[in-house]
């Protein structure tokens, strides 16, 4: 969203140029400074509006006057204001789509539905509002890496209130989650990968319409990424056991903010284990569980081994491309073993383990033929190199014994 | 034994075989401390002979074109029996053959053989190294891997700096704009017809010359053998001569079957025109240090772009080398000396750049 509506009190506005405002408020000390150095780097100030645009009066005119009441100087907007104000040209469909045809026009709407909006409504005025998340007077398109709404930085923007632990205190919500996300495999691809699709808070809360996903609908807001995971946990029979027992979906084995890169260790029994958090040692689930964490290891050790030996094959100069682009096959059906978990149905996962492991025995095999062929050439080389030997040494003899016998005669 | 003589006899009686071979037998080969450089020339015309036989064996199995290029060469070193061995031995060959040209050129130029009469025979020499050369930068394009087809873009882009003509001279060899499958079609003319029939016709001249002139003695041996003619030796070019260079050819042949087992030239990865060019792009080692020559010359001389007169130094310097017989002039001592002290600059430039080529980052 282009959240600071620049619109007057009295009428909206645009293409407004002589700015005098800035003349003082440059010069002036916090909070009142807003310099030209600032205000150009301003959304609205690039697409032509002023200072009058939000705070109304006359720009045109110097000194005071420019603050008149009878030109509509409105001076500070009041937090619980902020919102109507971006609204008056952010929900105008017909005013915005000169700007930009392709921004959506339901910010405001949505803003109502939110936890912010909501609380906004009844005098909590502490919440978040549109120039919170998107500042003021140096407001940035969110497309602008230094927008606090840019993707990168979304994370941080939420935490200047959510991880201020003094802040929040009274809303009764947890403030470690900034500190969770930083640890969780979203993070990592967001900010080490620079993917900017990866999940950043708003992707799953929303933004203008921001609140926590409730139980029911978690499963939804996580399959918005992770189809195929989602289409087996259908399948399931977790499905219906969770819903039953009112537990969040995905949430309840890989948790939310804190999201780490899952292992095939959490079907184990060890630190990692997940499963035997709720099942019993020994009972049908747990017997599916060891068989389904069997197959997957056995898939990877399968990969591992044809690996190393077609990698042994390669670095003799042996051409093998051919088995690593099938090895790139088998680890894909490890990795579509792992999304078939999901399910819980070891049949499923089975099928999609075989798979993998007969094309891994395949590509075991053909780095094996590599190898014998490897030595196959060698030994064909000490051969030749023995008969060249053999011939040198014959024709040196033959060139001696051809010289001295010319000498003789 | 009988059978060859009556073949000979068969030969001699409707051709007059003996005689046709007359000069063969009457050829001889000076005897002197640096008789074995006179194995150079005799080992690279073995090499362009490897060449020949593994590139028809190749010929066979190869499909010049973008879409077909590396798959066919793929399936040569993987599908076809001993394809490996030919393709390895094709390309190691390649490159042995451009290193004992390179050594045959530099053996002649510091043993003054191209003094006169044979000033033309280090002409047709020196048009056969740049021949032997084209092969390399045509073949090395035809796998249709990253690492040729980057390395063929900036080779040609290189050629675009030439003055006047540099543009056209790039079209004409890429036959477009950009390195395309009608490169790849131009190169492999350019490598299995234009320069394997210009070499034949010059290795035709080079060798008639080497017969009509014999073998060059070097000056300073050619002076002791004047004052004590006692001293002068040689050896009949056949068998002699001819069955020690069989001994050198065999054990260049035991090289090639070595390095090919031991270690088969790479595919690499099929090119993708629309793909990133790949860190450490790079010309193969005979034309590093030109490549490196044009990579560190400041952008501006004076005037004139840094990379142009590098390009028009390499030229004239190209220009120069061929016509070196006719430089020596009349000067005793000062013209032999100065020749031999740009081919010692020349040698010492080529191996500093080409290793500086290879560390520099």
């Amino acid at each position: 969203m282009l959240a600071l509506a620049i619109c007057v009190f009295t009428g909206k506005s645009h293409a407004q140029t002589a700015n005098t405002c800035l003349d003082c408020h440059g010069a002036l000390d916090p909070p009142l400074q807003v310099t030209e150095a600032q205000f150009s780097q301003d959304i609205h100030s690039q697409k032509g509006l002023t200072c009058a645009g939000c705070h109304g009066g006359d720009p045109t005119k110097a000194d005071m006057d420019a603050m008149s009441k009878s030109a509509g100087f409105r001076g500070k907007i009041e937090r619980g204001q902020i919102p109507a104000l971006c609204g008056r040209c952010h929900s105008d469909g017909t005013f915005m789509r000169q700007y930009n045809p392709g921004l959506r026009t339901d910010q405001l709407s949505q803003y109502q539905t939110s936890v912010h909006g909501k609380l906004l409504a009844k005098g909590d005025t502490k919440v978040a509002v549109c120039t919170d998340c998107h500042g003021v007077h140096d407001l940035r398109a969110p497309s602008d890496a230094a927008s606090r709404v840019y993707p990168l930085n979304v994370a941080k923007t939420c935490a200047r209130c959510h991880a201020d632990a003094s802040y929040m205190k009274g809303y009764s919500i947890p403030t470690d989650q900034f500190a969770k996300y930083n640890t969780s495999v979203h993070h990592e691809a967001m900010v080490v990968r620079s993917d900017l699709s990866a999940p950043t808070c708003t992707t799953c809360h929303g933004n203008h319409g921001a609140a926590p996903p409730g139980v029911d609908s978690v499963r939804n807001v996580c399959s918005n990424c992770h189809v195929f995971q989602a289409q087996m946990y259908e399948k399931s029979t977790h499905k219906t056991a969770f819903q039953s027992a009112g537990l969040p979906g995905c949430v309840v084995c890989h948790s939310n903010h804190g999201v780490t890169h899952p292992t095939d260790a959490r079907l184990g029994t060890g630190s990692q284990a997940i499963c035997m958090q709720c099942h019993t040692p020994g009972d049908d689930c747990d017997k599916a569980r060891a068989e389904m964490l069997a197959g997957l290891t056995g898939l990877s050790e399968a990969i591992k081994g044809a690996d190393q030996v077609v990698g042994v094959a390669e670095s003799s100069g042996m051409e093998v491309s051919e088995a690593r682009l099938q090895q790139d096959q088998a680890r894909d059906s490890l990795t579509k073993a792992r999304v078939t978990i999901h399910s819980f149905q070891r049949a499923l996962v089975d099928q999609d383990i075989q798979a993998g492991l007969k094309i891994a025995a395949q590509d075991l095999q053909a780095g094996k033929d590599a190898l014998a062929e490897r030595d196959y050439r060698r030994r064909g080389l000490g051969y030749a190199l023995v008969f060249i030997l053999l011939t040198v040494v014959g024709l040196f003899l033959y060139i001696r014994q051809n010289e001295r016998e010319s000498a003789k005669s | 034994m009988r059978l060859v003589s009556k073949v000979r006899g068969w030969l001699d009686e409707r051709f007059g075989w003996a005689e046709l071979i007359a000069p063969l037998r009457e050829k001889s080969v000076p005897i002197h401390k640096l008789s074995y450089w006179y194995f150079l020339g005799g080992i690279t015309l073995f090499l362009f002979g490897i060449q020949v036989f593994t590139g028809i064996l190749l010929l066979l199995y190869y499909r010049p074109s973008a879409n077909e290029a590396f798959e066919s060469v793929q399936y040569i070193m993987t599908r076809v029996r001993f394809g490996w061995l030919v393709r390895s031995i094709h390309s190691w060959a390649a490159n042995l053959m451009i290193l004992t040209a390179i050594a045959h050129m530099f053996s002649v130029l510091f043993l003054r053989a191209y003094r006169k009469p044979r000033e033309l025979t280090w002409v047709s020499g020196m048009i056969l190294l740049f021949l032997v050369l084209g092969f390399g930068f045509s073949g090395y394009l035809l796998p249709w891997n990253t690492l040729a087809f980057f390395a063929t873009k900036v080779g040609t882009e290189i050629t675009a700096q030439v003055p006047l003509v540099g543009h056209e001279l790039m079209i004409l060899l890429r036959g477009g704009e950009e390195v395309t499958g009608a490169t790849l079609t131009r190169f492999f003319g350019f490598h299995v017809a234009l320069l394997p029939g210009l070499t034949t016709l010059m290795i035709l001249l080079h060798l008639a010359l080497v017969q009509r002139f014999g073998m060059s003695v070097p000056p300073r041996v050619e002076a002791q053998w004047k004052a004590d003619p006692s001293k002068a030796r040689e050896m009949k070019f056949f068998p002699n001569f001819l069955l020690r260079e069989m001994m050198a050819w065999y054990i260049a042949l035991g090289v090639l079957g070595a390095l090919a087992a031991i270690s088969p030239w790479e595919l690499g990865t099929k090119a993708d025109p629309f793909g990133a060019a790949p860190a450490g792009i790079r010309p193969e080692w005979y034309f590093m240090f030109m490549f490196q020559t044009l990579k560190v010359i400041p952008s501006k001389i004076w005037r004139v772009d840094g990379e142009v007169l590098g390009i028009l130094v390499f030229g004239l310097a190209g220009a120069v080398w061929v016509l070196l017989p006719f430089l020596e002039g009349k000067r005793e001592k000062r013209g032999p000396r100065m020749l031999l002290g740009a081919g010692v600059f020349a040698l010492c430039y080529i191996v500093a750049m080409t290793v500086y080529g290879y560390v520099a980052k």
